[in-house]
């Protein structure tokens, strides 16, 4: 029963990921040779896929290989079985959490992590910085300096960061203008 | 029922407005949850989203459940959970079913060339906003500053980047305990 198998092998990826989708990629790969369900070069692109898509990337991916393997049911069952190990064990450390929120320790150990996190999504934050508004590639090409700034993207950048302080709109909004601003000055 | 069936669509909301994965939701999570709700406050988000980092699964649906519990227990957890995948479940299925290769379309490579500038002002403008609420002294600015090197310089793995600094918020309390 192609289901329940499908079911399995991402309730065990789901249960073994920690800290993001990127954690998920190997046990994807073990699948992939383990069962030939997908290649790995479908793999590559479900990845790519995922990762421009709206949503969790690791449910994106999750549904894209459990779609190629069978089928619309093969997707809602691979994401349906990624999803279930954080539901049982977020839902019994949420009850944990909240009996034990006055706890000395747990304070404490916030007091640890909340600094730790700021400092996560700051690297995150300077990681996507790289990406979109630097052309290393092009620099190294060519050694020009210039040629190692996106400089339309850091003006989109630095107007865009003077806009989200200043107006109290969805961010979505930002993103919608931001994906025509691409569009229109190809980005 | 209805506030599940509430919790439900925002979360779906949340989902289908993000692109990215994790970090790039936290905006999202905060407009939604902190700023439109006032369901959590700054603290506990940040709270949720490094406790998610440390649990096994997907981050994002990580801190929805343990958002959503915050609000409606077992079953906002459930609610709050099923509405962050569901939009990537019809989109993926769309897009597998008829566009596999949608990205090579030059538009739409720009478009996502545009979307990731917007993304990463998001994200820092969100660490600012979190900063209060995690940076309040000396010692939780080394930490910020240790985990932000050793995340973008090394490999080390965030769940074990958080559960030290963690361990030694503890120790860092227990000591100034003793001390006073």
């Amino acid at each position: 029963m192609i289901y329940l198998q499908l079911f399995y092998e991402f309730f065990k990826t789901g249960l073994f990921t920690i800290g993001g989708a990127l954690a998920a990629i190997p046990f994807l790969q073990e699948i992939s040779e383990k069962t030939g369900w997908f290649t790995q070069a479908e793999l590559a692109d479900f990845i790519a896929i995922s990762e421009s898509t709206p949503g969790p990337i690791g449910i994106n991916m999750a549904t894209y290989a459990g779609f190629t393997t069978a089928g619309v049911a093969g997707g809602v069952v691979a994401s349906f079985g990624l999803i279930m190990p954080s539901l049982i064990i977020v839902t019994v450390i949420a009850s944990l959490l909240r009996k034990f929120r006055d706890n000395k320790l747990v304070d404490s150990a916030f007091y640890g992590l909340r600094p730790a996190s700021c400092g996560l999504i700051c690297a995150a934050g300077v990681t996507v910085m790289r990406l979109s508004l630097i052309r290393e590639g092009l620099w190294q090409a060519s050694g020009a300096l210039a040629d190692l700034f996106d400089f339309k993207a850091i003006l989109l950048a630095a107007v865009l960061f003077l806009l989200i302080s200043k107006v109290k709109i969805h961010p979505v909004f930002f993103i919608a203008g931001s994906a025509l601003i691409g569009v229109a000055l190809k980005f | 029922m209805r506030q599940l069936a509430k919790l439900y669509l925002i979360f779906a909301r949340i989902g289908v407005l993000t692109f990215g994965g994790g970090y790039s939701m936290l905006p999202m999570f905060r407009h939604e949850l902190v700023e439109k709700k006032g369901w959590l406050t700054d603290e506990e988000l940040t709270d949720y989203y490094s406790v998610s980092q440390c649990l096994p699964g997907i981050i994002a649906v990580n801190t929805s459940v343990l958002s959503g519990y915050k609000v409606k227990q077992r079953a906002g957890g459930i609610a709050a959970a099923l509405g962050v995948i569901s939009p990537s479940i019809v989109i993926i299925l769309i897009i597998a079913a008829f566009i596999s290769n949608f990205t090579d379309v030059p538009a739409v490579a720009s478009a996502f060339a545009g979307i990731r500038v917007c993304v990463c002002v998001l994200i820092i403008n969100t660490v600012i906003k979190l900063w209060k609420s995690a940076v309040s002294d000396v010692a939780s600015l080394l930490i910020f500053l240790a985990v932000f090197a050793l995340s973008l310089f090394t490999v080390f793995p965030a769940a074990i980047l958080v559960a030290a600094a963690g361990a030694v918020g503890i120790g860092l309390k227990t000591a100034r305990r003793h001390s006073d």
